[in-house]
């Protein structure tokens, strides 16, 4: 029994942390009625006249259909059919990251950092969880002081209004589910985003560190984006007309520079690119991949919000867009390497996935058959040759993956919502126009999560250190930082 | 007594084992091993990183004989083992000081 009790080092930090948010999160509602012009903006649920649309991150087209059949029975009810929908689909993008996306990356790293990876994952979605509950949610969809055109403090950010879920009962309704369903959905979507940056330092940061970026990231980048994305009227991005159906801006390009700028600020791994670090157990990575391609249904049909056509149909151009990907992925490798991969083919379909997100509520069949097509080849081109190209270290390619397939999405779902059997640009817009629309949404998450996410990562690092000390690189982050290892063979 | 020692393909190890019971032999110890001879190593690659793998799992085989029994046993695991591929392995054959068996005491060839 020598010494039981670490010093409060890491677990220190992470407790202040907590505390320091749930101080901010007392505070906000009072200030926040201060600032907010409407401060009774809070739409909770049945007496509410307006229904909640411009919370829903649907196109507006298919918002002007959801709110046309919500508002025949004077006001918006419950379908049961929709929110039984939205309840599976809640726990399918839930399951992308536990196991799915933590399995993925798990493969991938060397043995003696498979835990690390694991943990870093589903320590990121028991911290989200909690951080959405206290202030995360109402940051980015309250829509207090929101008015369309009118760009004010409340089109970047959401009030705290719905700090602590203040407001969202048992009858609260977001369209036809209720809000309870609505917030957890979206919760799993803020659960995956930081969980995707995990690729790109993977082996080598500290996870004291981690808990603290990541906890940041989701409030100062990953709500603010959300929120000027999907919050309705009012919102910065969804005023310029930026369609996002499912997160390509939001989720994918976002995590995809941030893990480019967290793989850069923490530098390369100790003997990269020199040392061989192939990955210790493609068959986990597979089965990770799989689990993300089953569960992206409930991410991307999910993003309707409703079990209706438009469900349906992103459904089918999820599922037709990434096996293209797949293929896409596969042979480019085969023509480029003389054998096609295990690893290629898998990462192909997540390629697809990512870059068929933006477009699965406006794109279709021939628009997920291009969307295919153009990511599995660039994200491979990005993955292999720009990469070494480069030198830059992105551990399991965050930013090949998914901010190149992010912004081969983003900008594809304005050329696929105008042709190609799509729904249509957003009203007033032409296909030039939209296309522009979309490269400003992409210019705008780059910019912004970059900066920040860069000033984040410079501040962690000058105050706790970001990064693992040598020996605990070489020894691995399983036994340097849990006392624990993967595989007891 | 000789001890004759067969680094082979693993795929080969049951062929081998069927072989040797036919000569008469009574026990083997097999180990994995990694190693590399004439056939190198082969390359792999992961999104665009190639990695050399010098070393190539193989099975090493090892059989403790009488001095007559040296001959049958190495042709037994040539004939069993054999592709004619580069990378079939290698046959060594030391002399063996002494054999005890642990149960009884018995030593020398008696205990093989």
């Amino acid at each position: 029994m020598k010494r039981l009790v670490r010093p409060l080092g890491q677990m220190g930090s992470v407790g202040i942390l907590l505390f320091a948010l749930f101080g901010i999160a007392w505070m906000a509602p009072s200030m926040a009625q201060e600032e907010g012009a409407l401060p009774e903006g809070r739409v909770t649920a049945p007496e509410a006249e307006a229904p909640v649309v411009e919370e829903v991150p649907v196109v507006e087209e298919a918002v002007v259909e959801e709110t046309a059949v919500a508002e025949e029975p004077s006001g918006p009810t419950l379908n049961s059919g929709d929110t039984a929908w939205m309840l599976t689909a809640t726990a399918l993008v839930l399951f992308m990251t536990v196991p799915g996306l933590a399995l993925f990356y798990a493969g991938m790293v060397r043995a003696k950092n498979v835990l690390s990876v694991l943990m870093q994952c589903f320590a990121i979605t028991s911290l989200v969880t909690v951080l959405w509950m206290v202030v995360g949610y109402s940051m980015a969809f309250d829509t207090t002081g929101m008015e369309k055109g009118v760009v004010n403090l409340f089109s970047f950010i959401g009030s705290l209004n719905k700090a602590f879920l203040e407001g969202v009962s048992r009858d609260s309704l977001t369209l036809t589910v209720p809000e309870t369903v609505f917030m957890t959905f979206q919760m799993t979507f803020a659960i995956i985003t930081p969980a995707l940056i995990v690729g790109a330092f993977a082996e080598r940061m500290k996870f004291s560190a981690l808990l603290w970026f990541m906890g940041l990231w989701l409030l100062l980048v990953y709500a603010p984006i959300a929120h000027m994305v999907w919050s309705g009227d009012g919102a910065l991005m969804w005023d310029w007309g930026v369609l996002d159906f499912a997160g390509g801006t939001v989720v994918h390009i976002n995590a995809g520079i941030a893990g480019i700028v967290a793989a850069l600020v923490l530098g390369k791994r100790k003997g990269f690119p020199t040392t061989a670090m192939p990955p210790h157990n493609l068959t986990l990575t597979v089965v990770g991949a799989s689990m993300l391609w089953v569960g992206w249904f409930g991410f991307n049909a999910g993003s309707a919000v409703a079990a209706d056509g438009n469900a349906g149909m992103a459904m089918a151009v999820t599922q037709i867009a990434t096996a293209t990907a797949a293929l896409a992925w596969m042979f480019s490798e085969w023509l480029a390497h003389g054998k096609p991969s295990v690893l290629g083919i898998a990462s192909g379909a997540v390629a697809g996935l990512v870059a068929i997100t933006p477009a699965s509520g406006t794109a279709g069949p021939m628009g997920a058959l291009l969307i295919g097509v153009v990511a599995g080849t660039g994200c491979f081109l990005a993955s292999t040759k720009l990469k070494r190209a480069c030198g830059y270290d992105d551990s399991l390619d965050v930013f090949g993956v998914h901010a190149i397939g992010g912004i081969i999405g983003a900008i594809l779902t304005g050329v696929c919502a105008g042709t190609l059997g799509g729904k249509g640009v957003t009203e007033g817009f032409t296909l030039g126009e939209q296309v522009i629309a979309q490269c400003k949404g992409v210019g705008m998450t780059i910019a912004y999560t970059g900066i920040m996410s860069f000033i984040l990562l410079k501040l962690l690092d000058i105050i706790i250190g970001l990064r693992v000390t040598e020996d605990q690189e070489t020894e691995g982050l399983d036994i340097a930082l849990h006392d624990e290892r993967g595989y007891s063979l | 007594m000789k001890l004759v020692t067969a680094i082979i393909k693993p795929f080969k190890l049951d062929d081998a084992r069927e072989a040797l019971s036919e000569v008469g032999v009574q026990g083997i110890t097999v180990t994995e091993v990694k190693g590399f001879g004439r056939q190198k190593g082969h390359t792999e690659l992961y999104r665009g990183a190639e990695y050399v793998v010098d070393f190539l799992p193989k099975v090493k085989v090892e059989v403790a004989v009488t001095d007559e029994q040296v001959e049958p046993v190495v042709e037994a695991i040539i004939k069993a083992t054999s592709t004619g591929k580069i990378g079939d392995g290698k046959i060594f054959v030391y002399d063996l000081a002494q054999v005890v068996r642990i149960r009884t005491g018995e030593t020398g060839a008696d205990a093989l």
